[in-house]
């Protein structure tokens, strides 16, 4: 009994040196199941659009008029006279073209426009909160600007720009990088007014706290009280549009092709293999399936990283 | 303390501090409410001077339009030779580590996403130039000369107790080595055994490095124990000025001795004989302060004068400065 309290003690030792924190935020990071999931599940969905192709060198948009319409693998286990080929395991479309060649090719196109309009989208909202929110001056006009923006309807507005820039971006771009360009600044400066609003209202809140003042009793300039004491404390709701914001931006492109003013017609997208298979829905759903699979986990990945890392990134969550 | 040779190291000339209200769909402009209107003091080197005054009276607005925190209405404020009333914030940048201020409320004036460490090494990445290895040294020391052990740099503030977190802001108050501290109820909101822990702190360190401290507060008790001379503020003005010990024990001005009166009083027998002067109504609207004198509308010994015209805060006695007219040439050689 009297041996019990000396290991105790000898458990805890005092630390000689501070372990980096960012290992705390590892730590909590990790006790978040849902965003160990997502964070597994981007990492694979990142892998299979990036190093897939170069492992499945199937060219997604080969035509092979004579294996059309091959059912995915897994169909022969419900009805055994089914048409699948171990050469097409997710099998083919209505023109022969081999699907999981087709969900790589367009992931990697999805992925890369719902990230960059998403960066974009953040940072412009970010950006016009913060001033807004900081300088009372700039408070009036940017928020009648972003009320103004947000008045607008947003998908005529997108066509409108689809039509008026697509020529010329082409022409200056080439046709893929012209298209991607517009389709990103297009999503990127029509979805970030939310981001602006919340971080505006908390900007507000938060300037008026002490340690704000106390900053600026030291004398440290504005831009870096806003970088150093602002920013941090308004990670949360910034990371919270950011997720959402990559959701919206994948499917606002989906409904850019679908309409047909997004990527050109050969040009796959997990949002346009989606719209393309709708017709014949009932008798292919796998065509659905896929692409509508691969965006929904996709983005709800991303939400739960996003879970995890508001979590792991605020100190009293961590509990240091 | 009132010996001639001891040089003020802020002297504060009619210090206004007025906010405007605005109203109606326009936003205009209807009024102002006068937080702090008409104030002047000095502050004599190395000395503690006890700002006083219930809640509301502009005691933490005067604090913080002495550091230039707000843009003021008008006035003049010297610190250390240079007048900073007016000065941009850029020019007045260089002149801040001279004054540094500590906050009331411990949990608010600490970054929660910042460490003790990159909280107390903030004003040394503002206005130094040390190395990484240096600052870390600085600070550590500035820790052990609050009392906050060193291994604790990486922590957050939440992770602290109220009073910890009070040693905190005072370290960082210090990193700079400044002069003049503005102490803005830094003990208001903790333990009354922790508050004589940050009180004592407080005067330690005052000797140690031989600070000027300007202490706001409404305990009128700790002011006593801690401040050299106390000035009385009264919505949005100075009442009385006076050194501790003449102050606590021959209040002049009405409003000092009901604040007095309202001092328990430990020893039961002296409570029980001791008349306690008790106010009547509230404090007016900072925004629409009455004609005359501001307390004319509570004070016990209100004149016909008094609702007609201002007091002027003047010296009555070496050292000592009322705004009543009670104390008029005319009326005190009367009375």
């Amino acid at each position: 009994m009297t041996d019990l309290p000396q290991p105790a003690v000898a458990v805890v030792p005092v630390p000689a040196k501070v372990r980096n924190q960012w290992w705390d935020v590892w730590a909590q990071f990790r006790s978040h199941k849902g965003a160990v999931f997502g964070l597994g599940f981007l990492i694979f969905i990142t892998l299979f659009v990036t190093i897939g192709p170069w492992l499945w060198t199937v060219e997604p948009g080969k035509l092979d008029i004579r294996n059309k319409d091959v059912r995915p693998i897994y169909q022969v286990l419900f009805d055994s006279n089914a048409n699948v080929s171990w050469n097409h395991p997710m099998g083919t479309d209505n023109l022969g073209r081999d699907i999981m060649a087709n969900i790589m090719q367009g992931g990697r196109i999805s992925l890369a426009v719902g990230w960059t309009a998403m960066v974009l989208a953040v940072f412009i909202g970010t950006l016009v909160g913060v001033l807004a929110g900081y300088f009372r001056k700039a408070d009036g006009l940017l928020m009648r600007f972003t009320d103004l923006v947000l008045a607008l309807p947003l998908l005529p507005l997108l066509l409108v720009m689809m039509l008026l820039f697509r020529d010329p971006l082409r022409a200056s771009f080439g046709p893929e990088n012209g298209i991607f360009i517009l389709i990103v600044v297009g999503i990127g400066i029509t979805s970030w007014m939310q981001t602006a609003r919340i971080v505006r209202g908390d900007v507000m809140a938060l300037k008026e706290r002490e340690f704000v003042l106390a900053a600026r009793s030291i004398g440290t300039p504005s831009r870096r009280i806003i970088t150093r004491h602002l920013l941090p404390n308004v990670l949360s709701p910034i990371m919270v549009s950011a997720t959402l914001g990559l959701a919206t931006a994948i499917i606002t492109e989906s409904a850019l092709s679908f309409l047909g003013l997004g990527f050109p017609s050969d040009f796959p997208t997990w949002g346009k293999i989606l719209f393309d298979s709708v017709d014949r829905m009932t008798a292919f759903p796998e065509r659905v399936i896929w692409p509508g699979l691969a965006i929904s986990l996709t983005v709800l990945a991303v939400n739960y990283i996003g879970d995890g890392l508001r979590d792991a990134l605020d100190p009293k969550i961590r509990g240091l | 303390m009132l010996d001639q040779t001891v040089k003020p190291l802020v002297r504060v000339r009619d210090l206004k501090m007025h906010f405007p209200i605005h109203a109606g769909l326009l936003r205009r402009r209807v009024g102002e409410v006068k937080a702090v209107d008409g104030v002047s003091f000095d502050v004599m080197e190395g000395e503690t001077l006890g700002l006083v005054g219930e809640s509301g009276c502009g005691k933490s607005t005067c604090g913080r339009a002495l550091l230039r925190l707000y843009d003021i209405t008008s006035g003049d404020i010297t610190i250390d030779g240079h007048n900073i009333a007016t000065m941009s914030q850029n020019k007045l940048r260089p002149l801040r580590p001279t004054m540094q201020m500590v906050f009331q409320d411990p949990q608010a004036s600490l970054n929660p996403r910042m460490t003790v460490e990159a909280i107390i090494r903030e004003p040394l990445d503002e206005h130094t130039s040390l190395s990484a290895e240096e600052k870390r040294d600085k600070v550590a020391a500035l820790m052990d000369a609050v009392g906050l052990n060193r291994k604790f740099a990486k922590r957050y503030p939440h992770a602290f107790s109220g009073g910890q977190r009070q040693r905190i802001g005072i370290a960082r108050a210090l990193a700079l080595n400044p002069k003049f501290i503005v102490c803005d109820e830094p003990i208001a909101a903790l333990d009354v055994s922790i508050q004589a822990q940050v009180v004592n702190l407080l005067e330690d360190l005052q000797e140690q490095f031989g600070l000027t401290y300007l202490f706001i507060s409404h305990d009128l008790s700790m002011v006593r124990h801690i401040a050299t001379r106390v000035a009385v503020m009264y919505l949005g003005k100075i009442a009385e000025l006076a050194p501790r010990e003449a102050l606590y024990r021959d209040p002049l001005h009405p409003y000092t001795k009901a604040l007095l009166s309202a001092v328990p009083e430990p020893d039961p027998d002296l409570a029980r004989s001791t008349e306690r002067v008790i106010l009547k109504g509230d404090v007016p609207s900072p925004s629409n302060p009455p004609k005359g004198c501001n307390f004319c509308t509570r004070c016990p010994a209100v004149m016909d004068i008094c609702k007609q015209i201002d007091p002027e805060y003047r010296q009555v006695q070496p050292g000592r400065f009322v705004a009543c007219h009670l104390f008029n040439e005319t009326t005190t050689t009367a009375g």
